[in-house]
């Protein structure tokens, strides 16, 4: 019967016939070891982005695979930050995908004592009916001296400083087509 | 100072850490011993509030010593500049500038005045309060009257600024400087000319700051103060120098720029204001200047009308500026929670923002949401801010029940950075572009689906209105091109409309491309120049490794890609560079431009020789040597006439709550002008020697620390980021902890009029008590990241603090007031509610 | 393939490292402390958070290196001024009432002098990690092969090998490797293996916003430590390489340190000595028995067979 070393390829011991006779390395190297992909290679692409949190504004890599974001690291091409990320930058993957993310409206009546499931386009009808409404209820057309207005006081609105600037865009484009002059953002606090 | 770069920012630090290996002093002045302490050359401890008396110390010692760089003084400040001489200085008036009303708590700033000058149109006027502030914008002031102003250009007139300046900082002496900020003398002395000896022709100096400077009753002038010795020192627009704002958030700076802020709109232009903007000539006359670059305010409003309002805004209706609705005073977002409690504001949209965490007092804030007829909060994650109904402080404390609170609540997730495309605009002006990688999951959306479908519902309901008032928003140019399964709104169509189109409709490449006719458009002027040639700059990337060291193809920096600001600086008078070592930008006399490593800011064919002629107008009026163009007068303002609220020059107050008194001027403790909110649900610490200030002997300030962000939406639900720093804490000296029983390791309650909360007790030598005025004074350091939602939760440190703020920019005081703390846990409970009234009587 | 020829009395086994051995150099004297390199490890390598414990160790919460932290950065606080009134003889007073005046307490000098550069103190900072011993114990001990020296010289273990045995949990010198609790694997630093494949940089050193941790040619990094330390020495006279000698007690770490304080300051062992370092003899004399043992056995067999 001949012998088939190949058989064998597994087997530490033959492995061991070769130089690493100690069988502390290739030896011992296992199927999973040998054929190890990093998800960065794997990935389907990569892309290009900017860190959400302070700032610096690190370049950020973002590895899709699946369409799914598997890995988010330091962009080595910016001049800013040189591929470099600090502990908050790196742990964005896990910050989009925390599982205590909120994926579904929530909605909680007057008075109400817990949260109720809304469908998303009715929560945006039912929004803009609050705002008309409540604009029109507060509408301030002239001042005590005559001079213009041409607003509601009775709205306001918070928030911009992580939002994009065309969505700050957006949104003071929208509010002051409103007559809506309380917008405010973290740049005040 | 005022800022823990290693903390806050450890990326951006990369870069000093590396100018330290390269033999740069890197020196922190701070109340804590903190990451960047432990990296810096030197660490500085100073009291908590006494910022300006330092950097008025160290403004004092150049002067004193003839350390400042004086061409740079006499040619690029207004140094040389006269006022007028009905003006009289704080200094020799207990603490008050010439001008200030007592009953009003603000100033008329008609003495203020460059010699021979008018005061600006808008600075007499008084309308609600607050009116000249936020009738600026964000932009320093015109002139108007005799031009040039007159000038001394030896520095020697007695009401020239340089020599006001002289004496209003005398009195800040080193040994002062040791009395009010528990400085040593000679470490004083140290850092005095550590400065001046980095600076000068061959050398700058950079200062770094953050929220440690704005979050006072006088934050704007701590800025100001820094201005000062940068200006003296010769070390604006030039590299390595500079006073860099170190912001918080991936875009607080695009937000200003684009503002959702309520008295700008975008590109700093400021809100129309009822009292004086009834029409666009009278914002024009008003905001516009003669000289310097303010001189196209029309061609910057009109053409943002036309991108607001389209083919409605035409020359017949003024381009629409009557749609703009007016401000008529402060309606900041302290000013809308009270609002809110009054019932006057019902609506609010919370975006990306958890005040109930991150605003001082926020049992008042949880108080004004309970008071509103309807909520919007859209987040990534359920914050504190959409769920106090249910388990605020108040709800366990029993103060409020939740079925007694009427806010009708809509929760809607949103979609984060990898969930769609847009730009970001850094802390140093520079726009980089998002892409988007995957797409939300579920309800999640990002803020421009939000907005954008909320307009087109808004318009259909409203499409058959004949309302007058309805016009504005049904005029609106809201059609943008969708895509996707979610129709998404296409982010880049929005970054055209906001780098603006010409007359062609093609993208416009520079704001001087702008037209007061009403044939261009453009969404904000200092972007202008971001969509090029139909390029989005904001998206460029050429790696950092193959470009020089400014980088210039790398994202798109305001304006018009100037990576310095005011860079002209970086060159002497006649042109060329300062020095071979710090050349930046300079005079090409044979190709008859600037150039440089950047974009030059200035008019890149005026040299160095010119003078304006008679009859000049808006940049023209600048000499070859004004390099700060923005300015009215094409220099650096040492003193500023108009557009500050509380002072030409800063002056060392104490905070609202301040265990001690103001050493320099005892008849003014606080900033004069310090905007108040005194109401029963906001009460003050008794302050100084008061009566009742004995129960808060203590300073306290809150921070943030490398492991979390901001109030912990987007760190305290990440497990990786909860693990490092699990808990609350306070951090205190030893000499505290003695003197209050406190255990390391164990719980301690903080305790104010406000609130009391509890936070694990870090003893530490890294807090240092200092001896002020013949007191030992002990600060409490308060991570202000903690919440009631998330992995990990604590109590949340801005509960103690009232709402007081700046005057100029509303800016509340979370970085020194006082406190009590006690070993051991907080009450719970309705113990808790007595306890608090028991702090308040 | 080059021999690490150990001719200590101690042990005569060899140990194989490849020539282009990788390794870390953590400069200390660059560490903000900020983690980066904690978190970007644990997403990495998709480990599991580590508990939420408060441990009021300075800025340290993660405490140790283990199954799931794989970087970890110590925080130790060094300010060597006075105490204020620790010092005084007179006794603190109480602690007030509410209503009690307690402003004379602040009337005490609880400060201190003035804190110059030379004794402002420090807070020392440095990130932890496998070391990757030339003369690696728990290589030694695997019985499975689970761990291996990898074509980096790295020391990595094998999860699809691993059955969790635990021999090389008290192997090592360090404390570094441990049980990973959701895998029940042993469970370590593997200088990011996968990563090293692809000619990635381990993603700690990648992420380190001011490269205290450096990654490169184990010689190079050696060479450029030796510099290091040359030029930093005026600036912080107590720095000192750790790690960095091919002749101390496990033959030279393939991940070093440049220290600014004595190894245990930081809760290294001093002098780490390979704990399988008599097992060379221990083996012969095995191996031995076993062959009498061996040929025992055959010759019973030989003689069954016969049967």
């Amino acid at each position: 019967m001949k012998l088939d070393i190949s058989k064998f390829g597994r087997w530490s011991l033959l492995k061991q016939l070769g130089s690493d006779r100690l069988g502390l390395g290739a030896a011992v190297q296992s199927q999973r070891s040998a054929t190890l992909v990093s998800r960065t290679r794997s990935a389907d692409r990569v892309v290009k982005s900017i860190c959400p949190f302070c700032a610096v504004g690190c370049g950020q890599n973002v590895y899709v695979k699946d369409e799914r974001v598997v890995q988010i690291e330091g962009d080595p091409d910016s001049p800013i930050s040189r591929g470099r990320l600090c502990p908050k930058g790196s742990a964005s993957r896990q910050m989009v995908q925390s599982p205590r993310r909120e994926f579904k409206v929530k909605y909680r009546r007057p008075f109400g004592t817990e949260w109720e499931s809304l469908d998303l386009d009715r929560a945006v009808d039912m929004i803009a009916d609050r705002v008309i409404a409540t604009r029109r209820q507060t509408w301030q057309d002239r001042d005590e001296t005559g001079a213009l207005l041409a607003r509601t006081m009775g709205i306001g609105s918070l928030g911009g400083a992580t939002l994009d600037n065309e969505e700050n865009y957006l949104m003071k484009k929208l509010y002051t087509g409103l007559g809506i002059v309380q917008v405010e953002n973290q740049a005040r606090i | 100072m005022g800022s823990n770069m290693a903390e806050n920012h450890p990326v951006g630090f990369q870069w000093v850490v590396e100018a330290r290996e390269r033999g740069a002093e890197v020196i922190h002045i701070d109340p804590r011993y903190t990451r960047t302490s432990a990296i810096a050359t030197m660490h500085v401890p100073l009291r908590v509030g006494s910022d300006i008396a330092f950097l008025g110390g160290i403004i004092n010692y150049i002067i004193a010593n003839g350390r400042e760089f004086r061409p740079y003084v006499e040619h690029y400040t207004n140094a040389a500049t006269i006022v007028d001489e009905r003006f009289v200085d704080a200094d020799t008036n207990d603490g008050v500038f010439s001008g200030f009303d007592e009953a009003e708590r603000s100033y008329d700033n008609a003495s203020w005045q460059y010699d021979g000058m008018d005061p600006h149109p808008s600075s007499g006027q008084r309308s609600g309060g607050a009116a000249r502030g936020e009738a600026h914008g964000a932009h320093g002031a015109p002139l108007t009257g005799s031009a040039p102003p007159h000038r001394d250009p030896t520095l020697q007139h007695p009401r020239c600024i340089f020599q006001l300046l002289k004496k209003h900082y005398a009195r800040y002496t080193p040994e002062m400087v040791a009395n009010v900020c528990g400085v040593p003398e000679a470490q004083f002395l140290a850092v005095a000319e550590a400065l001046c000896r980095n600076s000068g022709a061959e050398r700058t100096t950079a200062f770094a700051y953050a929220v440690g400077w704005t979050h006072h009753t006088t934050g704007v002038q701590y800025i100001r103060a820094a201005a000062i010795v940068q200006l003296l020192l010769g070390n604006i627009g030039r590299p390595g120098g500079g006073i860099l704002a170190l912001r918080g958030h991936a875009s607080i700076q695009g937000s200003t720029d684009i503002p959702t802020l309520y008295n700008i709109l975008p590109g700093y232009l400021p809100m129309p204001h009822a009292a004086m903007h009834q029409s666009l000539q009278h914002y024009v006359d008003t905001v516009s200047s003669k000289t310097g670059y303010w001189g196209y305010t029309k061609e910057y409003m009109v053409s943002l009308l036309k991108a607001y309002y389209g083919d409605a805004a035409t020359t017949a209706n003024d381009f629409g500026f009557a749609y703009l609705p007016r401000i008529d005073g402060d309606h900041s977002v302290f000013t809308s929670i009270v609002g809110m409690i009054e019932k006057k504001v019902r609506g609010y949209f919370i975006v990306g923002e958890n005040p109930v965490i991150g605003n001082v007092n926020g049992g008042m804030h949880r108080k004004a949401l309970a008071s509103l007829d309807w909520l919007v909060v859209r987040d990534l994650f359920e914050i504190e801010s959409a769920s106090f109904w249910y388990d605020g402080p108040e709800i366990e404390s029993g103060v409020m029940k939740t079925s007694e609170i009427g806010t009708e609540i809509f929760f809607l997730p949103a979609a984060a950075h990898t969930e769609k495309s847009g730009s970001f605009t850094n802390t140093q002006r520079l726009l980089q572009w998002h892409h988007q990688a995957v797409e939300p999951q579920g309800d999640a959306r990002s803020d421009l689906w939000f907005y954008y479908h909320l307009g087109v519902r808004i318009r259909e309901k409203l499409r058959d209105s004949t309302d007058p008032r309805d016009r504005a928003i049904l005029d609106l140019a809201w059609t943008y091109p969708t895509s996707g399964t979610n129709a998404d709104p296409d982010s880049d169509a929005i970054l055209r409309e906001i780098n603006g189109t010409g007359a062609d409709g093609k993208e416009i490449s520079s704001y001087t491309d702008l037209r007061a006719d009403g044939s261009t458009s453009c969404g904000c002027w200092i972007y202008a120049g971001c969509y090029k040639d139909g390029i989005n700059g904001a998206a460029r990337r050429k790696p950092g490794s193959e470009q020089d060291w400014v980088a210039r193809e790398w994202g798109w920096a305001w304006p018009a890609n100037r990576r310095i600001l005011y860079n002209r600086a970086s060159a002497a008078p006649d042109g060329t560079p300062w020095s071979e070592r710090k050349k930046y930008v300079w005079w090409d006399a044979g190709q008859k431009k600037w150039t440089g490593y950047d974009e030059p800011d200035f008019m890149l064919h005026t040299p160095p020789d010119y003078v304006p002629p008679e009859g000049a107008e808006r940049e023209e009026t600048l000499s070859g040597t004004d390099p700060f163009i923005m300015q009215a007068d094409g220099v650096g303002w040492l003193f500023v006439p108009d557009g500050i609220e509380d002072g030409p020059l800063p002056v060392h107050y104490e905070p609202q709550e301040s265990p001690v008194e103001n050493a320099l001027h005892p008849a003014r403790r606080g900033n004069p002008a310090r905007q108040f909110y005194d109401r029963k649900d906001n009460p003050y610490n008794p302050p100084g020697d008061a009566p009742g200030s004995d129960r808060f002997p203590f300073t306290m300030t809150t921070y943030r620390i490398t492991e979390h962000h901001t109030t912990g939406g987007m760190s305290r639900n990440v497990p990786y980021l909860s693990e490092l720093q699990p808990e609350m804490f306070c951090e205190v000296s030893p000499e505290l902890a003695e003197l209050r029983g406190l255990e390391h390791g164990g719980y301690a309650t903080i305790v104010t009029t406000r609130s009391a909360i509890e936070a694990r007790v870090m003893v530490t030598k890294r807090m240092r008590p200092l001896r002020i005025d013949g007191r030992t004074v002990y600060d409490v350091g308060l991570p202000y990241h903690w919440g009631s939602n998330g992995i990990v939760t604590g109590d949340a440190a801005n509960e103690l603090f009232a709402i007081v703020t700046d005057p100029n920019v509303h800016i509340h005081e979370t970085k020194a007031a006082t406190c009590d703390i006690r070993p051991g846990r907080r009450p719970r409970g309705a113990v808790l509610a007595t306890f608090l009234e028991a702090q308040r009587t | 393939m080059k021999t690490f020829d150990d001719t200590a009395a101690t042990a005569q086994a060899t140990y194989d490292v490849p020539e282009d051995r990788m390794g870390f150099f953590t400069d200390t004297t660059l560490c903000i402390g900020c983690k980066a390199c904690e978190v970007a490890c644990k997403e990495w390598n998709e480990l599991q958070e580590d508990g939420y414990n408060f441990t009021a160790e300075s800025y340290d919460n993660t405490s140790a290196l283990g199954g799931n932290t794989w970087r970890h950065v110590a925080f130790i606080e060094q300010l060597p001024r006075p105490v204020g009134p620790a010092n005084d003889a007179e006794p603190l007073p109480p602690i007030p009432e509410l209503d009690g005046g307690v402003a004379s307490l602040l009337d005490r000098d609880a400060s201190v002098g003035p804190m110059q550069f030379d004794t402002m103190g420090r807070w020392l900072m440095s990130s932890d990690v496998c070391k990757h011993c030339t003369r690696a114990a728990c290589l030694d001990v695997c019985p499975t092969g689970a761990l291996v020296r990898s074509e980096f010289g790295t020391v990595v273990v094998q999860d699809d090998v691993c059955n969790g045995c635990g021999y090389c949990v008290p192997a090592c010198p360090f404390g570094v490797i441990a049980e990973q609790p959701q895998s029940g694997h042993a469970a370590k630093c593997t200088m990011c293996y996968d990563r090293l494949r692809d000619g990635e940089k381990p993603a700690c050193a990648k992420s380190c916003p001011t490269e205290s941790i450096q990654f490169g040619n184990l010689d190079e990094l050696r060479a450029r430590a030796d510099e290091r330390l040359a030029n930093v020495v005026a600036r912080f006279p107590t720095a000192r390489l750790y790690g960095n000698d091919e002749d101390d007690g496990v033959g030279g770490f393939g991940a070093f340190f440049l220290l600014l304080d004595k190894p245990h300051v930081y809760g290294l062992p001093p002098d780490p000595i390979v704990t399988t370092r008599d097992l060379p003899s221990i083996w012969r004399t095995t191996a031995y028995s076993a062959l009498a043992l061996s040929l025992l056995v055959v010759t019973a067999s030989i003689g069954t067979g016969k049967a």
